[in-house]
């Protein structure tokens, strides 16, 4: 028996939303998740009328929504931004060479102009040449922390006002749940902000960051969008794993969950006498860093030096020699060398 | 922590990163004399009266330290039969057993809530359980107070007040005042407690001071007489009302903290001790972020919790695992009762607090730092600062766990944002008034965002019976009422109160006009 779409009350529903539970209609629930979106950028002021924004964009199924409401929703509601694709090219053949071809044909289908930066270029590695020499552990600290900051420098050469990502309500729900097990209050306080880096560095915004990743699917599937999914080819980051299947899980239970956690998040208050990290600048690169020297400037120098450990974990000490080139004494180096092949 | 006679001497060697496991012969870290009984972290073992020093030491340095319990106060233990809260009547004991100076200088009282009506008991395993527990209770020594769960649909709507504390002063002065006392009784010939020169003076009574013991300890003690099979019925239709695991043991935790609540208020108990252990304030932390129970995480964890103004709820055993009360008490013999919780025996997706427990439990024994990671987290946040004033309270807290609301907040929120996609999911209902019509319609045709639905659509209406219920809630408790079938078969208590919030909030609408000052229109009740 069909179900009458609970919105327009008129069409048959083709869907139930994974987020409230009703079942909708395909343009009853196109709408909704439009005006959803439009709703988050109204209400936290993401953007000003004539500014320039640039959409970080891997070709996956988050970016490629976020592309596509972005330019529908400048033009419905006339937000009068000048819209730009901004793509990292980390050098990873089979998975991001293929990806960034799903960019490109976005680029044509919606007329936006795209600006690809590359690790190669910007540091001079790409990730394969990382993974041979660091291995397959803990390669995606070097993706992760390049990547944070080949968006900023790429934004920065077009001159660009802001950024915005394609994270969703999983990802940030995820993020929370992952800082309160690893006690990381600082980030706790900040992963539910949807504005961040305003001071100096471009302000980075989620407009996506109340969607729930089912819905961008449902969405996709049936705009019929043209994405890329597949998983990267260096392997997973394996503790956001253990968060990502207990999150799965609480939605199975109550779909609410990822709001809910949200919510939790948003109305966490951390004690007044707690310490938190200053935020500075490196002062090789300039780019935000709680350090003397920023974590991507370490982990290049870490790979210049043949010594891929030195940026993962902790090594506060060895920052001053970074900081005047002097070479590690031979303890230090045989520390940081890799010893798993 | 390992103990040396169990058999998992496979886990003493991962402890002890693959070196020897322990051996009788190794000696204790402490004393270096005793024999080696029991491993405390990884690499230290302790022996049998060095573990005994330290689990004991741990208790009286979390009192001493947070400074709260004062002097002759009474104290009400909160007794479920389980490990931690029996441990921490076992310590309560021999604290007050201890001779002088160093002896607990409160007076403590027990009570147990017996949960058995929605926990699938039957009449008879009901009885044996009680039985067990009484028994239990009368070795302690202790006034106590057995309460049955269905004693929830005679409550008075008073226990959802928020009761202003009354004048205390710092902690040195109550120290001083009660030394003086002690000292000033000790010069008379006869030795009376201080709790019962304070009750001679209010309830005027005579009783003989010699074997006081005796004498405080029985009269005070209430054992209900067994629950009307009414109420019982009336239980279990109201829990089967419900229709999500998780909520049900939401809505079980609250009528068990309001039924603790008021038998402290009735016998004139100024705290409440609670056993959770630090493996479980872990598995709430992470339940309730969970259940979007975020801002009042340090007043659901947090060693003191003064929610309810008068009843302060204090939780000392913070500070152990699980594992350390559980081998403290199977080395001291402590005994626990099992009794069945609502999610005994069900599937580890059945809800929330079990899904979670689950995932605690594994991802501890690969990372074996997350439960006190998760716990030290949780003790870094605060109370949502909020401008909260005294006469605010009546309409500022939820109306089932009485901590300030968090739902009226900026329209970025989360918050908002499911308010914003029920909107656009559904059609406006027709009983909606046609302010909030034209508000929700300009939305739906694409002119403008709905200001702000938290106020528009929403204000306050009569009538429309579970929205009108759901405005009094924070948000985590709208989502276990959300679960609710119907509200018809709450406690009369809450039906009544959430009448008289939803009236006052009412005649202040009338009158909102004439009104000077935002902070008098809503007065607390004074106790």
């Amino acid at each position: 028996m069909p179900v009458c779409c609970s919105a327009c009350e008129v069409k048959n529903a083709v869907l139930r939303r994974p987020k409230t539970g009703h079942s909708l209609c395909k343009e009853c629930f196109f709408w909704a998740f439009e005006e959803e979106v439009h709703q988050t950028i109204i209400s936290a002021g993401l953007f000003r009328r004539g500014e320039t924004v640039g959409i970080g964009a891997s070709g996956g199924k988050d970016s490629t929504v976020l592309a596509h409401v972005m330019k529908l929703l400048n033009k419905r509601h006339d937000y009068g931004l000048n819209l730009i694709l901004l793509s990292v090219d980390e050098g990873i053949t089979g998975y991001r060479d293929d990806s960034l071809e799903t960019v490109k044909r976005n680029q044509q289908q919606y007329e936006l102009p795209l600006k690809i930066v590359s690790y190669e270029e910007l540091y001079g590695w790409t990730m394969d040449d990382i993974v041979k020499q660091v291995g397959l552990k803990n390669n995606c600290t070097f993706c992760g922390v390049f990547r944070r900051q080949a968006l900023d420098r790429g934004a920065m050469m077009l001159h660009v006002d802001k950024i915005c990502t394609g994270h969703n309500a999983d990802d940030i729900a995820e993020t929370v749940l992952m800082n309160f097990l690893r006690g990381d209050i600082a980030r706790l306080r900040r992963c539910t902000f949807i504005t961040t880096g305003s001071e100096g560095a471009i302000p980075r915004c989620k407009p996506l960051k109340y969607a729930y990743e089912k819905e961008i699917v449902l969405y996709a599937y049936f705009k019929k969008l043209d994405y890329f999914s597949t998983e990267c080819i260096y392997s997973p980051n394996a503790y956001r794993g253990y968060a990502r299947a207990f999150l799965k899980d609480l939605e199975s239970i109550r779909p609410s969950a990822i709001i809910d956690i949200i919510h939790s998040g948003e109305n966490l208050s951390v004690k007044e006498d707690v310490k938190m990290p200053v935020q500075g600048t490196c002062a090789r690169c300039g780019y935000i860093s709680s350090q003397k020297l920023c974590k991507a400037c370490v982990l290049l120098e870490g790979l210049n030096r043949g010594l891929p450990k030195l940026g993962i974990g902790k090594h506060h000490k060895l920052q001053h020699k970074l900081l005047a080139q002097e070479p590690l004494t031979e303890r230090e180096q045989r520390k940081l060398k890799n010893v798993d092949f | 922590m390992c103990q040396v006679e169990e058999e998992d001497g496979q886990y003493c060697q991962e402890m002890e990163g693959g070196q020897h496991g322990v051996s009788l012969a190794q000696k204790c870290m402490k004393c270096k004399e005793g024999s080696a009984a029991l491993l405390i972290r990884a690499g230290d073992a302790f022996c049998r009266d060095c573990f005994k020093e330290y689990f004991v030491h741990k208790f009286r340095a979390m009192l001493g330290k947070n400074r709260l319990i004062f002097p002759g106060e009474k104290v009400l233990l909160a007794l479920s039969g389980g490990p931690s809260s029996s441990a921490m009547v076992q310590q309560v004991q021999e604290g007050l057993s201890r001779a002088a100076p160093k002896k607990l200088r409160f007076a403590p009282g027990i009570v147990h809530v017996d949960e058995g009506a929605v926990c699938g008991q039957t009449q008879e395993e009901r009885a044996r359980t009680a039985a067990q527990m009484e028994s239990l209770l009368k070795v302690s020594g202790f006034p106590y107070h057995i309460i049955p769960l269905e004693a929830a649909f005679k409550l008075p709507g008073s226990v959802l007040q928020f009761h202003t504390p009354g004048s205390r002063n710092n902690y040195k002065e109550a120290v001083d005042g009660f030394i003086q006392h002690q000292q000033s009784l000790h010069s008379t010939a006869n030795e009376v407690t201080l709790t019962q020169v304070e009750e001679r003076l209010t309830q005027l009574s005579t009783e003989d001071p010699e074997r006081q013991d005796v004498d405080f300890t029985l009269p005070e003690s209430t054992k209900n007489p067994p629950p009307s099979s009414v109420h019982t019925q009336r239980l279990i239709d109201l829990f089967s009302a419900v229709t999500t695991l998780t909520a049900r043991e939401e809505l079980l935790q609250k009528l068990r903290t309001h039924l603790i609540l008021h038998t402290a208020r009735t016998h004139g108990y100024s705290k409440v001790m609670m056993g959770d252990s630090c493996t479980r304030l872990a598995i709430k932390s992470m339940t309730n972020i969970s259940l979007g129970r975020g801002a009042f995480l340090a007043t659901d964890t947090g060693f003191s919790d003064e929610r309810h103004g008068d009843v302060v709820v204090v939780r000392p055993m913070r500070d152990y695992s699980l594992k350390e009360i559980s081998y403290y008490n199977h080395m001291f013999g402590v005994q626990s009762i099992f009794i069945p919780g609502l999610d005994t025996k069900a599937s580890a997706k059945a809800s929330i607090h079990r899904l979670t427990e689950d995932f605690m439990t594994k991802i501890q024994a690969d990372f074996p730092s997350t439960v006190s990671t998760v716990y030290r987290t949780s003790e870094k946040l605060g109370v949502t600062p909020r401008k909260m004033n005294a006469s605010a309270y009546v309409m500022d807290r939820c109306l089932l766990c009485m901590c300030s609301l968090d739902t009226h907040f900026a329209e970025a929120s989360a918050f908002h944002a499911t308010l914003v996609s029920e909107q656009f999911s559904k059609k406006t209902k027709p009983e909606l008034s046609t302010a909030e019509k034209s508000c929700c319609m300009k939305a739906r045709d694409g002119a403008g965002q709905c200001e702000n639905p938290t106020k528009d659509c929403s204000s306050v209406q009569r009538g429309d019976g579970k929205s009108a219920f759901l405005r009094l809630l924070c948000y985590g408790c709208r989502l276990t009422v959300n679960d609710m079938k119907s509200l018809d078969m709450l406690p009369p208590y809450v039906l009544l109160q959430a009448e008289q919030h939803n009236r006052r909030a009412e005649m202040k609408k009338e009158i909102q006009d004439f009104l000077l000052c935002e902070d008098e229109t809503s007065d607390a009740p004074t106790t």
